[in-house]
């Protein structure tokens, strides 16, 4: 009987998706508001990547909240994970092999993620993806050495300070602009580095916080406790 | 655009079919390790098609958070659970060689 239910449920939901798709034109969306940024946001706010002044400016608000549940998923990660066992058995370091590329490979994943980060206002990606990226930089030192230990404290103090950097600017915007989170600075020369005023800035704060908190939750995943035979 | 729409048609079909096939292989795979990859490869499918939609930021996203960290995740709490263990890391199960063999008790 459930599996009757559920097959009529799979049913059901591909004919909706079916009727949407159907509707819609692929690749073009009925959205009016776009229009209206996409006029109004170099001037206003002077990013180049019109998404970044979207998540920075006009909802970042949203951003905050965004930062809030990704904290709130990460604390209860470690919440549920707990601390290691110092006996707990580790695994041997990797291969020669896979220790080398580590090593090659650390250094360029940070630049990756940080140029990532830092252009965040002019090309596409920001904040979140160069966080992931910074993230995974730090997991493959952590792949080629597993019983190297992870400095926890740091990185929550990284966490820390990043995500009150991002409020205190938003009380800067507050005091000197007006708004919570409003833009200062002035929108500067579009496609140059320093422009789109505190939005670099910003986006700053939310890649080391993201990297740190993700960062922190592989490793803490990723240490070994003994598993019961 | 120098690229001919009919191309990126059959680039959509093949990433889709791709991504069909890759959720297909999640339901049907026994290795629980290869059933994570092959989500990886359901985003990866995304991911190229967010490039075509000219949604870069979203492809970037999908492509380093769904393609990539998600499948760490998720292999490091397949190891936490036990359902996988690397190969020759004698640390855990030293007196057993051969594992495949020697879960009796």
């Amino acid at each position: 009987m459930r599996d009757y239910l559920s097959l009529l449920f799979i049913a059901g939901l591909a004919f909706l998706l079916f009727i949407i798709a159907g509707e819609l034109d692929f690749g073009n969306a009925p959205m009016r508001v776009g229009q209206g940024i996409n006029q109004a946001a170099p001037g206003q706010v002077g990013a180049a990547n019109i998404v970044t002044s979207v998540v920075l400016a006009y909802r970042a608000l949203d951003t905050l909240g965004e930062l809030a549940i990704l904290f709130a998923a990460a604390t209860a990660g470690g919440l549920v994970l707990g601390r290691p066992r110092p006996d707990a058995p580790r695994d041997p370091d990797a291969g020669f092999i896979l220790r080398t590329a580590a090593d090659l490979l650390f250094p360029l994943l940070l630049l990756v993620g940080l140029f990532v980060i830092v252009h965040g206002h002019l090309t596409p990606g920001g904040g979140f993806q160069g966080g992931v990226i910074l993230a995974a930089a730090f997991f493959v030192p952590l792949l080629a050495r597993p019983g190297t230990r992870f400095r926890h404290t740091g990185f929550a103090v990284v966490e820390g300070l990043a995500g009150a950097a991002f409020i205190v600017t938003g009380l800067l915007g507050l005091i000197y602009g007006g708004d919570f989170l409003q833009p200062l600075l002035g929108p500067g020369a579009m496609g140059s580095l320093l422009s789109a005023g505190t939005l670099p800035l910003l986006y700053m704060a939310v890649g080391l916080k993201v990297g740190a908190e993700l960062a922190g939750l592989i490793a803490r995943l990723a240490e070994f406790e003994a598993v019961e035979p | 655009m120098t690229v001919g729409t009919e191309f990126l048609d059959w680039v959509v079909l093949l990433a889709t079919v791709i991504m069909l096939a890759g959720a297909v292989a999640v339901l049907l795979l026994k290795d629980y390790l290869a059933a994570v990859a092959a989500t990886s490869v359901v985003s990866l499918g995304a991911s190229l098609l967010f490039v075509i939609l000219r949604a870069p930021d979203v492809a970037l996203t999908e492509a380093a958070v769904g393609a990539g960290l998600s499948g760490v995740i998720m292999a490091l709490s397949l190891r936490r659970l036990g359902l996988w263990r690397i190969r020759g890391s004698g640390a855990a199960d030293s007196s057993a060689p051969d594992e495949r063999t020697g879960d009796a008790d």
